[in-house]
């Protein structure tokens, strides 16, 4: 009875004014999870390999940004030096560890990123340190009232989670894009739909992969950067990230939009979950679990998410 | 039609996966301008044999361990897939391998990547073979995975000829199709053949259609070339017939048990 009357009040305090703003504020903040999940899709849309290893590149890109800005690089000057390493770094693992491995079970690949991760980790902190660094890009953190620009929308936005949503945003449509309208991006899509085909055809694997590495190199850095300012560089990034997976699950394991959409979902849900329902479950701090029940229950009701291909089979 | 080979195929001997022997002992020569068809039943090692030409063998963790082939006159044996379509040989994978997420028109766009066409030649490519197959003309935007198993096919031959082949190696094009469909197949084969001189060497095990389009033949089994002839020499051997054909004669059962046919080792 008591967990009853508490759950009314719940969803009485969730359709209030405040109960938006925790709800934007949650979508908001789940983009943060979308710029992960972007890296994830692409290594998975192309060669169907769970990438385990994109947390550490995470962390191995926003180490090496910041230890360069630390011994005086300039900001921009360290910025285009991480991302040649990260486009390095990814060319690396696809030359040595994807592509001898290619044409084997796909679960062999996933354990090559396992190995990946293991590696990279020690590598950062070979090279580096293993110390706790903090990062400041000027990116403003200070709320701002939504009421400024739309008059009876009385609720309060971080800047920062703005500036977030502009960046995956950007990523998202640019990817988009070139998925939909380049030839690299259709050979990429071509791979990823069938490996023997668009051999057959001509299709370069190894080169097609090489960039796929790249990129994610690149966007593992971009997303690296925003959550280093936000967390701080330590090793509790790579674990972070790791919502990126309910992220994925839910947006579809092959869809770019997906990520974007899953995010806002799995940050809205989040927030809403924590702040209203928390007392119901027995106190603070379910979001922790609370992103991976959303997906599962997603899940249930639709296996390849909300976007994700869904196997096309002819009866 | 010359007598250069465009496909020369010398004792070849395929492994799979380090241990199984799937070819031992092929040879064939496509000529330039020929249509060559190989028959075989189910793991005779067509599809290995045609794979070993396209290099895609390597996708499957097989490997050419003995014998040449050769291409143009010049040893395959260093060159990747994508190599092999650059010369211009394509290969129509059996079970048509349409990427069934990408539509019908995308999935002929990946053809063309091989050749840095233009716009313009792209289009003009597209057309021709919309003009080939105007059945799929109308579902330009349909998911391939969608398309009937004809259409499939179809669009399987169309994304070929989008690399301009000099050679095609097409594998059981009648694989699960209808009767009506497998004849428009092999009439765009002897179109393409005598408009466009486009090579062909076609694996099949419905032999009564492709000996009808072919020039020569080849019969495989166990990993071996038994028999090789002139369609019509073969269409008249009483072992192909009763192999591939049916009828021939009544076949009394009590001495099939013991009929062996002859197998000649491979000079």
């Amino acid at each position: 009875m008591e967990i009853l009357a508490s759950l009314v009040t719940a969803f009485a305090d969730l359709f209030s004014l405040f109960g938006l703003e925790v709800f934007v504020g949650g979508m908001l903040s789940g983009i943060m999870y979308s710029l992960v999940a972007i890296g994830f899709v692409l290594v998975y849309k192309s060669s169907g390999v769970f990438n385990f290893a994109q947390g550490t590149m995470l962390l191995f890109a926003a180490l090496t940004f910041v230890s360069l800005t630390e011994r005086q690089v300039n900001f921009w000057v360290a910025f285009a030096i991480t991302c040649v390493v990260m486009v390095i770094i990814g060319l690396i693992i696809e030359r040595t560890v994807m592509r001898p491995l290619a044409n084997q079970d796909l679960l062999s690949l996933f354990m090559a990123t396992v190995g990946v991760n293991y590696f990279l980790e020690g590598l950062a902190q070979g090279t580096w340190d293993s110390a706790v660094h903090g990062v400041e890009l000027g990116i403003p953190t200070d709320p701002v009232f939504v009421s400024e620009v739309i008059p009876w929308l009385d609720i309060l936005v971080s800047k920062f989670d703005g500036f977030a949503a502009a960046v995956a945003l950007g990523m998202v449509v640019g990817l988009y894009l070139f998925f939909q309208y380049t030839r690299t991006g259709l050979s990429l899509r071509a791979v990823s739909d069938d490996h023997m085909a668009s051999q057959a055809v001509g299709i370069p694997l190894a080169k097609i992969w090489a960039i796929v590495w790249a990129v994610t190199g690149i966007i593992c850095f971009i997303a690296g950067l925003i959550w280093a300012d936000r967390l701080s560089v330590s090793f509790t990034l790579t674990w972070a990230v790791l919502k990126g997976l309910p992220v994925i699950l839910i947006g579809g394991l092959t869809s770019i939009p997906g990520c974007l959409v899953g995010g806002l979902i799995i940050g809205a849900s989040e927030k809403i979950g924590e702040i209203f329902f928390a007392d119901v479950f027995g106190g603070q701090g379910i979001e922790h679990w609370w992103a991976y029940l959303t997906a599962l229950v997603f899940i249930l009701i639709r296996p390849t998410g909300i976007f994700g291909e869904r196997d096309i089979e002819r009866i | 039609m010359s007598n250069t080979p465009v496909l020369a195929v010398n004792n070849i001997e395929a492994v799979y996966g380090g241990a199984i022997l799937a070819l031992r002992g092929v040879s064939l020569t496509v000529n330039k301008g020929e249509v060559v068809s190989l028959l075989g039943a189910n793991g005779a090692g067509k599809t290995t044999t045609l794979k070993a030409c396209s290099r895609l063998l390597g996708a499957e963790r097989g490997e050419v361990t003995k014998g040449v082939i050769e291409l143009n006159g010049e040893d395959i044996s260093k060159l990747n897939a994508f190599d092999i379509v650059k010369q211009g040989v394509v290969q129509v994978l059996e079970g048509r391998h349409i990427f069934s997420h990408l539509n019908v028109e995308e999935n002929l766009l990946t053809g063309s990547f091989i050749k840095n066409m233009s716009r313009a030649e792209v289009r003009r490519s597209l057309d021709y073979v919309y003009e080939l197959f105007p059945r799929i003309k109308s579902r330009i935007k349909t998911p391939g995975g969608l398309c009937s198993g004809g259409e499939q096919q179809m669009i399987a031959v169309g994304r070929a000829l989008m690399a301009k082949p000099s050679l095609i190696l097409l594998d059981e094009p009648s694989m699960g199709l209808a009767p009506q469909f497998i004849e428009q197949i092999f009439e765009i084969v002897k179109r393409l053949n005598e408009e466009e001189g486009v090579s062909f060497l076609v694996s099949e095990q419905n032999a009564m259609v492709a000996l009808r389009y072919a020039t020569v033949g080849y019969v495989i089994e166990n990993g071996r070339v038994v028999k090789r002839g002139s369609s019509k020499e073969l269409l008249e051997s009483t072992d192909v017939a009763e192999m591939y054909l049916g009828g021939g004669k009544d076949v009394s059962f009590d001495e099939v048990k013991y009929y062996h046919r002859r197998q000649p080792s491979f000079v």
